[in-house]
Protein backbone atom coordinates (compact mmCIF):
# COMPACT_ATOMS: atom_id res chain seq x y z
CA UNK A 1 0.00 0.00 0.00
CA UNK A 2 2.86 2.32 0.79
CA UNK A 3 4.39 1.97 -2.64
CA UNK A 4 1.53 3.94 -4.18
CA UNK A 5 2.14 6.81 -1.82
CA UNK A 6 3.53 9.31 -4.37
CA UNK A 7 0.19 9.67 -6.21
CA UNK A 8 -1.55 10.35 -2.95
CA UNK A 9 0.76 12.94 -1.49
CA UNK A 10 -1.12 15.69 -3.24
CA UNK A 11 -4.28 14.81 -1.33
CA UNK A 12 -2.31 14.38 1.85
CA UNK A 13 -0.94 17.87 1.55
CA UNK A 14 -4.35 19.24 0.92
CA UNK A 15 -6.04 17.55 3.91
CA UNK A 16 -3.99 17.54 7.09
CA UNK A 17 -4.52 14.68 9.51
CA UNK A 18 -6.24 16.68 12.18
CA UNK A 19 -8.74 18.01 9.70
CA UNK A 20 -9.52 14.50 8.48
CA UNK A 21 -10.03 13.40 12.07
CA UNK A 22 -12.28 16.35 12.78
CA UNK A 23 -14.27 15.56 9.66
CA UNK A 24 -14.80 11.99 10.82
CA UNK A 25 -15.89 13.09 14.26
CA UNK A 26 -18.24 15.68 12.82
CA UNK A 27 -19.68 13.18 10.39
CA UNK A 28 -20.25 10.53 13.07
CA UNK A 29 -21.88 13.02 15.37
CA UNK A 30 -24.15 14.31 12.67
CA UNK A 31 -25.08 10.82 11.49
CA UNK A 32 -26.10 9.66 14.93
CA UNK A 33 -27.91 12.89 15.73
CA UNK A 34 -30.08 12.13 12.72
CA UNK A 35 -30.62 8.55 13.89
CA UNK A 36 -31.42 9.29 17.48
CA UNK A 37 -32.11 5.65 18.22
CA UNK A 38 -28.44 4.73 18.44
CA UNK A 39 -27.83 7.65 20.71
CA UNK A 40 -30.68 6.91 23.08
CA UNK A 41 -30.58 3.13 23.31
CA UNK A 42 -27.43 2.78 25.42
CA UNK A 43 -28.71 5.46 27.78
CA UNK A 44 -32.06 3.76 28.23
CA UNK A 45 -30.29 0.47 28.73
CA UNK A 46 -28.06 2.07 31.35
CA UNK A 47 -31.09 3.42 33.18
CA UNK A 48 -32.97 0.14 33.07
CA UNK A 49 -30.08 -2.03 34.22
CA UNK A 50 -29.52 0.26 37.19
CA UNK A 51 -33.22 0.03 38.03
CA UNK A 52 -33.03 -3.74 38.09
CA UNK A 53 -30.74 -3.81 41.11
CA UNK A 54 -33.00 -2.22 43.73
CA UNK A 55 -35.84 -4.34 42.35
CA UNK A 56 -33.85 -7.54 42.14
CA UNK A 57 -31.65 -7.35 45.20
CA UNK A 58 -32.82 -4.84 47.76
CA UNK A 59 -34.02 -1.23 47.90
CA UNK A 60 -32.44 -0.75 51.34
CA UNK A 61 -30.43 2.41 51.64
CA UNK A 62 -27.43 0.68 53.22
CA UNK A 63 -27.16 -1.87 50.43
CA UNK A 64 -27.58 0.70 47.68
CA UNK A 65 -25.02 3.00 49.25
CA UNK A 66 -22.52 0.22 49.38
CA UNK A 67 -23.18 -1.34 45.99
CA UNK A 68 -24.21 1.81 44.11
CA UNK A 69 -20.85 2.61 42.55
CA UNK A 70 -20.37 -0.94 41.41
CA UNK A 71 -23.85 -1.06 39.91
CA UNK A 72 -23.36 2.18 38.03
CA UNK A 73 -19.97 1.17 36.75
CA UNK A 74 -21.10 -2.28 35.62
CA UNK A 75 -24.17 -0.81 33.95
CA UNK A 76 -22.07 1.82 32.17
CA UNK A 77 -19.67 -0.90 31.04
CA UNK A 78 -22.49 -3.06 29.70
CA UNK A 79 -24.18 -0.26 27.82
CA UNK A 80 -20.88 0.75 26.25
CA UNK A 81 -20.46 -2.87 25.23
CA UNK A 82 -23.92 -2.84 23.71
CA UNK A 83 -23.21 0.21 21.62
CA UNK A 84 -19.86 -1.03 20.31
CA UNK A 85 -21.40 -3.23 17.68
CA UNK A 86 -22.46 -0.14 15.75
CA UNK A 87 -19.06 1.48 15.93
CA UNK A 88 -17.85 0.28 12.55
CA UNK A 89 -20.91 -1.60 11.34
CA UNK A 90 -22.62 1.18 9.36
CA UNK A 91 -19.38 2.30 7.75
CA UNK A 92 -18.58 -1.30 6.96
CA UNK A 93 -21.94 -1.91 5.33
CA UNK A 94 -21.92 1.15 3.09
CA UNK A 95 -18.25 0.92 2.14
CA UNK A 96 -17.09 4.05 3.93
CA UNK A 97 -14.59 2.01 5.86
CA UNK A 98 -12.83 0.87 2.71
CA UNK A 99 -12.60 4.44 1.56
CA UNK A 100 -11.16 5.34 4.92
CA UNK A 101 -8.47 2.72 4.56
CA UNK A 102 -7.47 4.17 1.22
CA UNK A 103 -6.97 7.63 2.68
CA UNK A 104 -3.43 8.95 2.80
CA UNK A 105 -3.86 9.75 6.49
CA UNK A 106 -2.72 6.96 8.79
CA UNK A 107 -5.59 4.63 9.62
CA UNK A 108 -4.92 4.50 13.34
CA UNK A 109 -5.54 8.23 13.67
CA UNK A 110 -8.82 7.90 11.82
CA UNK A 111 -9.73 5.02 14.12
CA UNK A 112 -8.83 7.20 17.08
CA UNK A 113 -11.21 9.82 15.74
CA UNK A 114 -13.95 7.23 15.42
CA UNK A 115 -13.37 6.03 18.98
CA UNK A 116 -13.50 9.58 20.19
CA UNK A 117 -16.77 10.14 18.37
CA UNK A 118 -18.11 6.95 19.93
CA UNK A 119 -17.16 8.21 23.35
CA UNK A 120 -18.81 11.57 22.74
CA UNK A 121 -21.98 9.78 21.72
CA UNK A 122 -22.18 7.09 24.42
CA UNK A 123 -19.60 7.64 27.16
CA UNK A 124 -20.23 11.31 27.74
CA UNK A 125 -24.05 11.00 28.00
CA UNK A 126 -23.53 8.13 30.44
CA UNK A 127 -21.32 10.31 32.60
CA UNK A 128 -23.94 13.04 32.53
CA UNK A 129 -26.72 10.65 33.45
CA UNK A 130 -24.71 9.05 36.27
CA UNK A 131 -25.32 11.74 38.94
CA UNK A 132 -29.09 11.35 38.60
CA UNK A 133 -28.87 7.61 39.06
CA UNK A 134 -26.34 8.14 41.85
CA UNK A 135 -28.90 10.18 43.76
CA UNK A 136 -31.50 7.48 43.18
CA UNK A 137 -29.07 4.95 44.66
CA UNK A 138 -28.55 7.17 47.73
CA UNK A 139 -24.89 7.84 47.07
CA UNK A 140 -23.54 10.87 48.90
CA UNK A 141 -22.36 13.96 47.08
CA UNK A 142 -18.67 13.28 47.42
CA UNK A 143 -19.03 9.75 46.06
CA UNK A 144 -21.08 10.97 43.12
CA UNK A 145 -18.44 13.54 42.29
CA UNK A 146 -15.62 11.00 42.36
CA UNK A 147 -17.78 8.49 40.50
CA UNK A 148 -18.38 10.95 37.68
CA UNK A 149 -14.70 11.75 37.57
CA UNK A 150 -13.76 8.06 37.29
CA UNK A 151 -16.42 7.53 34.64
CA UNK A 152 -15.13 10.55 32.77
CA UNK A 153 -11.65 9.08 32.70
CA UNK A 154 -12.74 5.46 32.37
CA UNK A 155 -15.36 5.52 29.62
CA UNK A 156 -12.94 6.71 26.90
CA UNK A 157 -10.78 3.72 27.80
CA UNK A 158 -13.83 1.51 27.34
CA UNK A 159 -14.51 3.02 23.91
CA UNK A 160 -10.88 2.68 22.83
CA UNK A 161 -10.48 -0.93 23.94
CA UNK A 162 -13.92 -1.76 22.64
CA UNK A 163 -12.94 -0.49 19.21
CA UNK A 164 -10.39 -3.30 19.00
CA UNK A 165 -13.07 -5.89 19.61
CA UNK A 166 -15.48 -4.20 17.24
CA UNK A 167 -12.83 -4.20 14.53
CA UNK A 168 -11.93 -7.84 15.12
CA UNK A 169 -15.51 -9.08 14.98
CA UNK A 170 -16.52 -6.90 12.05
CA UNK A 171 -18.50 -8.86 9.49
CA UNK A 172 -18.73 -12.00 11.61
CA UNK A 173 -22.10 -13.59 12.08
CA UNK A 174 -22.18 -13.84 15.88
CA UNK A 175 -20.52 -10.44 16.14
CA UNK A 176 -22.33 -8.98 19.14
CA UNK A 177 -21.94 -11.78 21.65
CA UNK A 178 -18.47 -12.58 20.42
CA UNK A 179 -17.46 -8.97 20.91
CA UNK A 180 -18.56 -9.10 24.55
CA UNK A 181 -16.64 -12.30 25.16
CA UNK A 182 -13.45 -10.82 23.76
CA UNK A 183 -13.71 -7.46 25.44
CA UNK A 184 -15.06 -8.06 28.94
CA UNK A 185 -11.79 -9.51 30.32
CA UNK A 186 -9.96 -6.47 29.01
CA UNK A 187 -12.40 -4.14 30.78
CA UNK A 188 -11.75 -5.59 34.20
CA UNK A 189 -8.83 -3.34 35.24
CA UNK A 190 -10.80 -0.19 34.38
CA UNK A 191 -13.78 -1.47 36.34
CA UNK A 192 -11.63 -2.34 39.34
CA UNK A 193 -9.96 1.04 39.47
CA UNK A 194 -13.15 2.92 38.70
CA UNK A 195 -15.06 1.42 41.60
CA UNK A 196 -12.02 1.12 43.84
CA UNK A 197 -11.29 4.81 43.61
CA UNK A 198 -14.79 5.69 44.77
CA UNK A 199 -14.57 3.14 47.57
CA UNK A 200 -11.27 4.62 48.69
CA UNK A 201 -12.77 8.10 48.58
CA UNK A 202 -15.72 7.08 50.75
CA UNK A 203 -13.23 5.62 53.25
CA UNK A 204 -11.61 9.02 53.40
CA UNK A 205 -8.42 8.03 51.64
CA UNK A 206 -6.78 10.45 49.18
CA UNK A 207 -7.71 9.49 45.63
CA UNK A 208 -5.27 11.59 43.62
CA UNK A 209 -2.97 8.64 43.08
CA UNK A 210 -5.74 6.39 41.86
CA UNK A 211 -7.05 9.01 39.50
CA UNK A 212 -3.54 9.46 38.16
CA UNK A 213 -3.36 5.73 37.59
CA UNK A 214 -6.62 5.81 35.68
CA UNK A 215 -5.23 8.65 33.62
CA UNK A 216 -2.25 6.41 32.91
CA UNK A 217 -4.69 3.75 31.65
CA UNK A 218 -6.26 6.35 29.43
CA UNK A 219 -2.93 7.48 28.04
CA UNK A 220 -1.92 3.88 27.44
CA UNK A 221 -5.22 3.16 25.70
CA UNK A 222 -4.99 6.27 23.53
CA UNK A 223 -1.49 5.41 22.41
CA UNK A 224 -1.84 1.66 21.90
CA UNK A 225 -5.46 0.74 21.22
CA UNK A 226 -5.83 2.62 17.89
CA UNK A 227 -2.90 0.66 16.46
CA UNK A 228 -4.52 -2.63 17.40
CA UNK A 229 -7.90 -1.49 16.08
CA UNK A 230 -6.39 -0.33 12.81
CA UNK A 231 -4.56 -3.64 12.39
CA UNK A 232 -7.75 -5.53 13.18
CA UNK A 233 -9.74 -3.41 10.71
CA UNK A 234 -7.27 -4.12 7.95
CA UNK A 235 -7.53 -7.83 8.70
CA UNK A 236 -11.31 -7.81 8.81
CA UNK A 237 -11.59 -5.90 5.57
CA UNK A 238 -9.03 -7.95 3.70
CA UNK A 239 -11.28 -11.00 3.46
CA UNK A 240 -14.64 -9.42 2.85
CA UNK B 1 7.82 -42.51 52.87
CA UNK B 2 6.05 -39.79 54.83
CA UNK B 3 3.25 -42.13 55.86
CA UNK B 4 3.20 -45.08 58.22
CA UNK B 5 0.84 -47.27 56.25
CA UNK B 6 -1.06 -47.47 52.98
CA UNK B 7 -4.31 -46.51 54.67
CA UNK B 8 -2.68 -43.44 56.20
CA UNK B 9 -1.42 -42.59 52.71
CA UNK B 10 -4.95 -42.78 51.32
CA UNK B 11 -6.62 -40.90 54.19
CA UNK B 12 -3.86 -38.23 54.27
CA UNK B 13 -4.82 -37.06 57.72
CA UNK B 14 -8.35 -36.20 56.67
CA UNK B 15 -7.34 -34.35 53.53
CA UNK B 16 -7.48 -37.44 51.34
CA UNK B 17 -10.65 -36.61 49.38
CA UNK B 18 -9.34 -33.16 48.39
CA UNK B 19 -5.90 -34.34 47.40
CA UNK B 20 -7.11 -37.37 45.50
CA UNK B 21 -9.86 -35.49 43.66
CA UNK B 22 -7.30 -32.98 42.46
CA UNK B 23 -4.90 -35.63 41.29
CA UNK B 24 -7.65 -37.63 39.62
CA UNK B 25 -8.98 -34.61 37.72
CA UNK B 26 -5.46 -33.59 36.74
CA UNK B 27 -4.55 -37.02 35.39
CA UNK B 28 -7.89 -37.45 33.64
CA UNK B 29 -7.73 -34.02 32.00
CA UNK B 30 -4.19 -34.56 30.73
CA UNK B 31 -4.99 -38.07 29.58
CA UNK B 32 -8.11 -36.84 27.84
CA UNK B 33 -6.19 -34.07 26.14
CA UNK B 34 -3.55 -36.50 24.92
CA UNK B 35 -5.99 -39.11 23.66
CA UNK B 36 -8.24 -36.52 22.05
CA UNK B 37 -5.32 -34.83 20.26
CA UNK B 38 -3.97 -38.16 19.02
CA UNK B 39 -7.34 -39.25 17.76
CA UNK B 40 -7.80 -35.95 15.96
CA UNK B 41 -4.57 -36.39 14.06
CA UNK B 42 -5.35 -39.96 13.14
CA UNK B 43 -8.83 -38.97 12.00
CA UNK B 44 -7.42 -36.37 9.66
CA UNK B 45 -5.07 -38.93 8.17
CA UNK B 46 -7.80 -41.53 7.85
CA UNK B 47 -10.30 -39.22 6.16
CA UNK B 48 -7.58 -38.15 3.76
CA UNK B 49 -6.86 -41.76 2.93
CA UNK B 50 -10.52 -42.51 2.41
CA UNK B 51 -10.83 -39.51 0.15
CA UNK B 52 -7.87 -40.65 -1.87
CA UNK B 53 -9.30 -44.15 -2.17
CA UNK B 54 -12.55 -42.70 -3.37
CA UNK B 55 -10.75 -40.54 -5.89
CA UNK B 56 -8.75 -43.48 -7.13
CA UNK B 57 -11.80 -45.67 -7.50
CA UNK B 58 -13.57 -42.79 -9.15
CA UNK B 59 -10.79 -42.38 -11.64
CA UNK B 60 -10.90 -46.07 -12.50
CA UNK B 61 -14.58 -45.86 -13.38
CA UNK B 62 -14.16 -42.47 -14.97
CA UNK B 63 -12.77 -43.92 -18.22
CA UNK B 64 -14.30 -42.49 -21.36
CA UNK B 65 -17.64 -44.22 -21.52
CA UNK B 66 -18.51 -46.27 -24.56
CA UNK B 67 -20.17 -44.27 -27.28
CA UNK B 68 -23.75 -43.56 -26.56
CA UNK B 69 -26.51 -41.52 -28.05
CA UNK B 70 -26.52 -38.97 -25.25
CA UNK B 71 -22.85 -38.15 -25.36
CA UNK B 72 -21.71 -35.78 -28.04
CA UNK B 73 -18.07 -35.38 -29.03
CA UNK B 74 -17.76 -32.41 -31.31
CA UNK B 75 -14.66 -32.21 -33.55
CA UNK C 1 26.04 -16.59 9.21
CA UNK C 2 23.17 -14.48 7.90
CA UNK C 3 22.66 -16.99 5.13
CA UNK C 4 22.46 -19.78 7.68
CA UNK C 5 19.86 -17.93 9.74
CA UNK C 6 17.83 -17.30 6.65
CA UNK C 7 17.98 -20.93 5.70
CA UNK C 8 16.87 -21.93 9.17
CA UNK C 9 14.07 -19.42 8.95
CA UNK C 10 12.85 -20.87 5.68
CA UNK C 11 13.05 -24.33 7.14
CA UNK C 12 10.94 -23.24 10.06
CA UNK C 13 8.48 -21.91 7.56
CA UNK C 14 8.12 -25.33 6.02
CA UNK C 15 5.36 -27.37 7.62
CA UNK C 16 6.67 -30.55 6.07
CA UNK C 17 10.06 -30.12 7.68
CA UNK C 18 8.45 -29.41 11.02
CA UNK C 19 6.23 -32.46 10.74
CA UNK C 20 9.29 -34.68 10.39
CA UNK C 21 11.21 -33.05 13.22
CA UNK C 22 8.17 -33.22 15.48
CA UNK C 23 7.71 -36.91 14.74
CA UNK C 24 11.31 -37.51 15.76
CA UNK C 25 11.11 -35.50 18.97
CA UNK C 26 7.73 -36.61 20.20
CA UNK C 27 8.60 -40.02 21.67
CA UNK C 28 11.41 -38.42 23.69
CA UNK C 29 9.27 -35.58 24.93
CA UNK C 30 6.52 -37.99 25.94
CA UNK C 31 8.81 -40.47 27.67
CA UNK C 32 10.99 -38.02 29.58
CA UNK C 33 8.03 -35.82 30.41
CA UNK C 34 6.03 -38.71 31.79
CA UNK C 35 8.96 -40.01 33.83
CA UNK C 36 9.70 -36.60 35.34
CA UNK C 37 6.08 -35.82 36.06
CA UNK C 38 5.43 -39.22 37.61
CA UNK C 39 8.58 -38.99 39.68
CA UNK C 40 7.65 -35.54 40.90
CA UNK C 41 4.09 -36.52 41.73
CA UNK C 42 4.94 -39.78 43.49
CA UNK C 43 7.69 -38.07 45.43
CA UNK C 44 5.39 -35.24 46.34
CA UNK C 45 2.47 -37.46 47.26
CA UNK C 46 4.21 -40.14 49.24
CA UNK C 47 7.66 -39.04 50.29
CA UNK C 48 7.70 -35.30 50.83
CA UNK C 49 7.08 -34.38 54.46
CA UNK C 50 3.75 -32.90 55.48
CA UNK C 51 3.58 -29.13 55.73
CA UNK C 52 3.57 -27.57 59.16
CA UNK C 53 0.42 -25.49 58.85
CA UNK C 54 -1.65 -27.14 56.16
CA UNK C 55 -0.88 -30.78 56.81
CA UNK C 56 -1.29 -33.01 53.82
CA UNK C 57 -3.61 -30.82 51.79
CA UNK C 58 -0.58 -28.87 50.59
CA UNK C 59 0.32 -31.86 48.40
CA UNK C 60 -2.03 -30.35 45.83
CA UNK C 61 0.77 -27.88 45.20
CA UNK C 62 2.57 -30.45 43.07
CA UNK C 63 -0.13 -30.19 40.44
CA UNK C 64 -1.49 -26.73 41.17
CA UNK C 65 1.74 -24.84 40.66
CA UNK C 66 2.86 -26.66 37.50
CA UNK C 67 -0.58 -26.11 35.94
CA UNK C 68 -0.66 -22.45 36.87
CA UNK C 69 2.92 -21.95 35.73
CA UNK C 70 2.30 -23.55 32.40
CA UNK C 71 -1.05 -21.86 31.89
CA UNK C 72 0.67 -18.49 32.12
CA UNK C 73 3.71 -19.34 30.08
CA UNK C 74 1.59 -20.84 27.31
CA UNK C 75 -0.10 -17.48 26.89
CA UNK C 76 3.29 -15.79 26.72
CA UNK C 77 4.45 -18.30 24.14
CA UNK C 78 1.29 -17.65 22.15
CA UNK C 79 2.06 -13.94 22.26
CA UNK C 80 5.56 -14.54 20.89
CA UNK C 81 4.07 -16.68 18.15
CA UNK C 82 1.52 -13.94 17.47
CA UNK C 83 4.31 -11.42 16.89
CA UNK C 84 5.95 -13.84 14.48
CA UNK C 85 2.62 -14.32 12.70
CA UNK C 86 2.05 -10.60 12.29
CA UNK C 87 5.59 -9.59 11.39
CA UNK C 88 6.87 -12.48 9.29
CA UNK C 89 3.57 -14.14 8.39
CA UNK C 90 5.03 -17.48 9.32
CA UNK C 91 2.45 -20.23 9.02
CA UNK C 92 3.91 -22.40 11.75
CA UNK C 93 3.54 -19.66 14.35
CA UNK C 94 -0.16 -19.40 13.65
CA UNK C 95 -0.47 -23.17 13.77
CA UNK C 96 1.20 -23.09 17.17
CA UNK C 97 -1.30 -20.58 18.55
CA UNK C 98 -4.17 -22.59 17.15
CA UNK C 99 -2.87 -25.89 18.47
CA UNK C 100 -1.94 -24.67 21.90
CA UNK C 101 -4.83 -22.42 22.94
CA UNK C 102 -7.12 -25.28 24.05
CA UNK C 103 -4.25 -26.83 25.99
CA UNK C 104 -3.70 -23.54 27.76
CA UNK C 105 -7.39 -23.31 28.59
CA UNK C 106 -7.41 -26.82 30.06
CA UNK C 107 -4.35 -26.10 32.18
CA UNK C 108 -5.84 -22.83 33.41
CA UNK C 109 -8.98 -24.70 34.33
CA UNK C 110 -6.87 -27.29 36.19
CA UNK C 111 -5.06 -24.57 38.10
CA UNK C 112 -8.41 -23.05 39.07
CA UNK C 113 -9.95 -26.36 39.99
CA UNK C 114 -7.04 -27.51 42.13
CA UNK C 115 -6.87 -24.07 43.70
CA UNK C 116 -10.55 -24.24 44.60
CA UNK C 117 -10.33 -27.74 46.04
CA UNK C 118 -7.21 -26.73 47.94
CA UNK C 119 -9.10 -23.76 49.32
CA UNK C 120 -11.72 -25.97 50.95
CA UNK C 121 -9.47 -27.45 53.69
CA UNK C 122 -7.33 -24.30 53.96
CA UNK C 123 -9.90 -21.50 53.91
CA UNK C 124 -13.04 -23.49 54.59
CA UNK C 125 -14.75 -22.53 51.33
CA UNK C 126 -14.50 -23.74 47.78
CA UNK C 127 -13.98 -20.36 46.30
CA UNK C 128 -12.25 -17.33 47.68
CA UNK C 129 -11.86 -14.18 45.63
CA UNK C 130 -8.16 -14.42 46.15
CA UNK C 131 -5.94 -12.34 43.87
CA UNK C 132 -4.26 -15.30 42.25
CA UNK C 133 -7.41 -17.32 41.69
CA UNK C 134 -9.20 -14.30 40.27
CA UNK C 135 -6.47 -13.39 37.84
CA UNK C 136 -6.34 -17.05 36.80
CA UNK C 137 -10.07 -16.88 36.11
CA UNK C 138 -9.56 -13.83 33.92
CA UNK C 139 -6.77 -15.65 32.12
CA UNK C 140 -9.26 -18.43 31.43
CA UNK C 141 -11.62 -15.84 29.93
CA UNK C 142 -8.81 -14.59 27.73
CA UNK C 143 -8.16 -18.13 26.51
CA UNK C 144 -11.87 -18.58 25.79
CA UNK C 145 -11.88 -15.37 23.79
CA UNK C 146 -8.96 -16.58 21.67
CA UNK C 147 -10.57 -19.98 21.09
CA UNK C 148 -13.93 -18.47 20.19
CA UNK C 149 -12.45 -15.95 17.78
CA UNK C 150 -10.34 -18.68 16.23
CA UNK C 151 -13.39 -20.69 15.29
CA UNK C 152 -15.50 -17.67 14.34
CA UNK C 153 -13.34 -16.37 11.48
CA UNK C 154 -13.60 -18.77 8.58
CA UNK C 155 -10.91 -17.32 6.34
CA UNK C 156 -7.57 -18.91 7.13
CA UNK C 157 -5.35 -15.90 6.72
CA UNK C 158 -7.49 -13.32 8.44
CA UNK C 159 -8.24 -15.78 11.23
CA UNK C 160 -4.52 -16.19 11.84
CA UNK C 161 -3.88 -12.46 11.96
CA UNK C 162 -7.01 -11.54 13.87
CA UNK C 163 -6.24 -14.08 16.56
CA UNK C 164 -2.68 -12.79 16.71
CA UNK C 165 -3.92 -9.25 17.32
CA UNK C 166 -6.23 -10.45 20.06
CA UNK C 167 -3.48 -12.47 21.75
CA UNK C 168 -1.17 -9.46 21.71
CA UNK C 169 -3.83 -7.16 23.13
CA UNK C 170 -4.39 -9.77 25.84
CA UNK C 171 -0.73 -10.07 26.68
CA UNK C 172 -0.39 -6.31 27.05
CA UNK C 173 -3.33 -6.46 29.43
CA UNK C 174 -2.16 -9.37 31.56
CA UNK C 175 0.24 -7.38 33.76
CA UNK C 176 -2.35 -4.63 34.15
CA UNK C 177 -5.02 -7.16 35.09
CA UNK C 178 -2.69 -8.84 37.54
CA UNK C 179 -1.72 -5.60 39.17
CA UNK C 180 -5.25 -4.28 39.42
CA UNK C 181 -6.63 -7.55 40.78
CA UNK C 182 -3.96 -7.56 43.46
CA UNK C 183 -4.79 -3.99 44.38
CA UNK C 184 -8.49 -4.80 44.43
CA UNK C 185 -7.80 -7.74 46.71
CA UNK C 186 -5.94 -5.68 49.29
CA UNK C 187 -8.72 -3.12 49.14
CA UNK C 188 -11.46 -5.60 49.94
CA UNK C 189 -9.89 -8.27 52.09
CA UNK C 190 -6.39 -8.07 53.47
CA UNK C 191 -4.64 -11.29 52.56
CA UNK C 192 -4.45 -13.41 55.67
CA UNK C 193 -3.10 -16.69 54.45
CA UNK C 194 -1.61 -17.30 51.05
CA UNK C 195 -1.31 -20.55 49.23
CA UNK C 196 2.20 -21.48 48.15
CA UNK C 197 4.32 -19.45 50.47
CA UNK C 198 7.83 -19.59 49.20
CA UNK C 199 10.10 -19.18 52.20
CA UNK C 200 8.64 -22.14 54.07
CA UNK C 201 9.43 -24.55 51.26
CA UNK C 202 11.99 -27.13 52.24
CA UNK C 203 14.15 -28.74 49.55
CA UNK C 204 12.22 -32.00 49.98
CA UNK C 205 9.22 -30.01 48.82
CA UNK C 206 10.50 -27.89 46.00
CA UNK C 207 12.66 -30.49 44.29
CA UNK C 208 9.67 -32.72 43.46
CA UNK C 209 7.82 -29.57 42.48
CA UNK C 210 10.58 -28.71 40.06
CA UNK C 211 10.38 -32.23 38.63
CA UNK C 212 6.66 -31.90 38.13
CA UNK C 213 7.01 -28.50 36.44
CA UNK C 214 9.71 -29.76 34.07
CA UNK C 215 7.75 -32.91 33.33
CA UNK C 216 4.62 -30.98 32.54
CA UNK C 217 6.60 -28.66 30.28
CA UNK C 218 7.89 -31.59 28.28
CA UNK C 219 4.44 -33.13 28.11
CA UNK C 220 3.16 -29.81 26.87
CA UNK C 221 5.86 -29.92 24.20
CA UNK C 222 4.60 -33.32 23.13
CA UNK C 223 1.00 -32.13 23.04
CA UNK C 224 1.96 -29.03 21.09
CA UNK C 225 3.85 -31.10 18.50
CA UNK C 226 0.98 -33.54 18.17
CA UNK C 227 -1.67 -30.86 17.79
CA UNK C 228 0.46 -28.85 15.39
CA UNK C 229 0.87 -31.96 13.28
CA UNK C 230 -2.91 -32.25 13.17
CA UNK C 231 -3.24 -28.65 12.05
CA UNK C 232 -0.52 -29.11 9.43
CA UNK C 233 -2.26 -32.18 8.06
CA UNK C 234 -5.55 -30.30 7.85
CA UNK C 235 -3.98 -27.37 6.03
CA UNK C 236 -1.73 -29.29 3.68
CA UNK C 237 -4.32 -31.95 2.91
CA UNK C 238 -3.89 -31.59 -0.81
CA UNK C 239 -0.11 -31.60 -0.99
CA UNK C 240 1.85 -34.54 -2.27
CA UNK C 241 3.64 -35.37 0.97
CA UNK C 242 0.49 -35.51 3.06
CA UNK C 243 -1.14 -37.76 0.49
CA UNK C 244 1.86 -40.04 0.58
CA UNK C 245 1.74 -40.00 4.36
CA UNK C 246 -1.94 -40.83 4.43
CA UNK C 247 -1.43 -43.62 1.93
CA UNK C 248 1.29 -45.06 4.17
CA UNK C 249 -1.08 -45.00 7.12
CA UNK C 250 0.53 -42.13 9.00
CA UNK C 251 4.08 -43.39 9.28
Amino acid sequence: MNSEAPEMTLAAVRVPVWRAMAAIIRRDLRASLRQRQDLLNPLLFFFMVVTLFPLGVSPEVSFLQQAGTGILWVAALLSTLLSLDHLFRHDFDDGTLEQMMLQPQPLFLLVLAKSLAHWLLTGLPLVMLAPVLGIMLHLDGNSIGILCLTLLIGTPVLSLIGAIGAALTLGLRAGGVLLSLLIIPLYIPVLIFGTGTVAAASNGAPVGGYLALMMAFLVLAVTLAPFASAAALKISLSNS
Amino acid sequence: MAFDSISAFIVMGGHGPYVWTCYAVFVLALLGLGVWSRRQRNTVLRTQKRQMDLEQNGRVTDKPAPASFTRIHPS
Amino acid sequence: MWQFIRQLFHKFGSPKWFYGIASKMMPWLLAIGLILLLAGLVWGLAFAPAERLQGNSYRIIFIHVPSAFLAQSIYIMMAVAAVVTLVWRMKLADLFVRAVAPVGAVLTFLALFTGAVWGKPTWGTWWVWDARLTSMLILLFLYFGVIVLMSAIADEKSSARGVAVLVLVGVVNIPIIKYSVEWWNTLHQPATFKLTEKPSMAPEMWVPLLFAVLGLYLLFGWLACLRMQTEILKRERRTRWVRDLAAAGGN
